[in-house]
């Protein structure tokens, strides 16, 4: 089996003697969307946080493109849940910093001009001159995002980027994520707990159960055609099993597949399902 | 705006109730003693013909003093005769050489201790024993190993100086949010561009916070240590006026030494607010 591009293999987190998880192996491939979807404590941001390099795992490796991750790098940009914005700049200062740190030798101006070219991708550039204390918390994630996408990043990490805005702002955002990183073909790992945002955005979802000793139990592959819309993707067939039978693994299997692995486990052959293919789907007005 | 002109209006009349009360208290009554010699009585002075203390002086006393000496503050009479602006510049000039100084040591001391927690380990005791110890208590120290008393004194502002600026800068430096290091190493900024573009904004209102209250007790030292040293400052000066017996002219630099005191916390104030930043 040739390795995928982004290759997760192995890795585990303990804390103490007991491992949060471990043995976990999973592969993301150029252009691909992958979600992560589990209930919090099973060490979600953990595993973002060791794919950006921000932490190094316990045990396992992952190699990105034929290199091993040792750290935190360019080509892989983070949107953090908490914006994670320098208050002290403006929204057009955070992107420069992220642009004049992946192009050290332009000049001021020209840093300026890339940052607010990005920045108008977001639909900001009217509020490239306000500080962070300044914008709401949609436009507070819009530049997050900006300030990713500015260093053309060849992995896009997202932890829970939508999850601290209401329903109204996460929609608009999520379509804005989908746009950009559909006409980019950027390859992305989010995480995420809200069943939806999953379904519309990633190409696969991995289901992990819940902590102590968390695993990958299984693996979504969302059948449903691209491009996705979330005005209409409700309304494809296959929509529902696939959203219910996420909805059954976060409310029960999460819990009673938690713990000690089934008899003949291996963490390198998760199962994969294709709920949204199967024959036996039921459509809704 | 009503609730201004009310407080400044309860101001003025606590201000005229309090020097109004002064006034009349302060004014003696008619010299009952026995009549002295003039020649006497002129070589004693007018306190001594009617046989009782130095008078306290009375508000308008103080007013006809702050007048003299405001009215020319920079004359120079010799060395031992200088204008109340001249002894000023001179405790301002030891206060901030002694500020900046201490500002110099203290805001990258207090950086490193900030960022590393073995050194933060290492002079923590070593700062806490020296912290309380009252910056006059190193004057002698200080006259016998530079034999200066002019650098004796600036050395004592420094002293006092570093403390609050020191445990500042390593606290603001320490408790930089994690996901600001974060996005920083993301973007791989080297600790260099880090340290400037992130920590240093980031824990500036705090270290602006140590230096207001290093001015602060800096220019509430400075007096002391001038009272020591002598020779020149608004310390020397408030000393030397007590020898005189000029207990209005006192008055006067105590009133003088608190606008001063007040105009540079307003200055770091201002320079605090220049630095910080809202979320």
């Amino acid at each position: 089996m040739p390795r995928p591009w982004l290759s997760v293999e192995g890795i585990a987190r303990r804390y103490g003697a007991r491992p949060v998880f471990r043995d976990l192996w999973f592969g993301v491939e150029r252009g691909e969307f992958v979600a992560l979807i589990g209930h919090s404590g099973c060490g979600k941001t953990t595993i973002l946080n060791i794919l950006a390099g921000l932490e190094a795992p316990d045990a396992g490796t992952i190699v990105m493109d034929g290199r091993e991750v040792s750290g935190p790098a360019l080509d892989r940009a983070v949107i953090f849940q908490s914006h994670a914005l320098l208050p002290w700049l403006s929204a057009l200062g955070n992107v420069a910093f992220a642009v004049r740190s992946r192009h050290r030798a332009w000049p001021r101006a020209k840093a300026q001009d890339h940052a607010r070219r990005v920045l108008d991708l977001v639909g900001l550039a009217e509020a490239a001159g306000r500080k962070p204390a300044e914008l709401s918390g949609g436009m507070k994630q819009r530049v997050g995002i900006a300030r990713a996408l500015a260093i053309e990043p060849s992995l896009l990490l997202m932890d829970e980027p939508f999850s601290a805005l209401d329903a109204l702002t996460r929609g608009t955002l999520q379509d804005e994520v989908l746009r950009l990183v559909s006409d980019a073909g950027q390859t992305a790992f989010m995480i995420t707990h809200d069943v939806d945002e999953a379904i519309l955005l990633a190409d696969r979802i991995l289901l992990m159960t819940n902590g102590p000793d968390a695993r990958v139990a299984e693996v979504v592959v969302n059948t449903l055609p691209r491009p996705r819309d979330r005005q209409t993707i409700h309304r494809t067939p296959g929509h529902h099993a696939l959203r219910n039978h996420i909805v059954d693994f976060l409310v029960a299997r999460s819990r009673t597949l938690a713990g000690a692995r089934p008899e003949g486990w291996d963490g390198r052959r998760v199962p994969e399902v294709r709920p949204a293919a199967s024959p036996i789907e039921e459509t809704i007005s | 705006m009503a609730l201004r002109v009310r407080s400044a209006l309860l101001l003025l009349l606590i201000l005229a109730a309090a020097l109004g009360a002064w006034q009349v208290a302060a004014t003696p009554a008619a010299p009952t003693g026995p009549a002295l010699d003039p020649e006497y009585a002129k070589l004693l002075g007018t306190a001594a013909q009617g046989g009782q203390q130095t008078p306290m002086p009375r508000p308008s006393d103080i007013a006809e003093r702050a007048w003299h000496l405001l009215r020319d503050p920079f004359y120079v009479h010799g060395a031992n005769d200088q204008g109340i602006g001249i002894q000023l510049g001179w405790s301002l000039l030891r206060v901030l050489t002694g500020f900046g100084l201490a500002a110099l040591l203290a805001i990258p001391l207090g950086f490193l201790i900030g960022m590393s927690p073995v050194l933060h380990g290492a002079l923590d005791p070593i700062i806490q024993v020296l912290r309380p110890v009252s910056p006059l208590a190193w004057m002698p120290l200080a006259l016998y190993t530079i034999r200066d008393s002019g650098a004796s004194a600036i050395f004592v502002i420094f002293i006092c100086a570093i403390w609050p600026m020191l445990l500042n800068t390593s606290f603001g430096v320490a408790t930089v949010r994690r996901e600001w290091l974060n996005v920083a190493r993301t973007l791989e900024a080297g600790p260099w561009r880090t340290a400037v573009a992130v920590i240093l904004p980031a824990a500036a209102p705090t270290i602006m916070t140590g230096a207001r209250i290093s001015i602060g007790i800096a220019w509430l030292v400075i007096v002391a240590a001038e009272m020591l040293v002598g020779g020149t400052g608004i310390g020397y000066f408030v000393w030397n006026q007590w020898n005189n017996l000029a207990i209005a002219d006192i008055v006067v630099a105590i009133l003088v030494i608190g606008l001063v005191g007040m105009a540079l916390d307003q200055l770091l104030g201002r320079a605090a607010r220049a630095v910080a930043w809202r979320e």
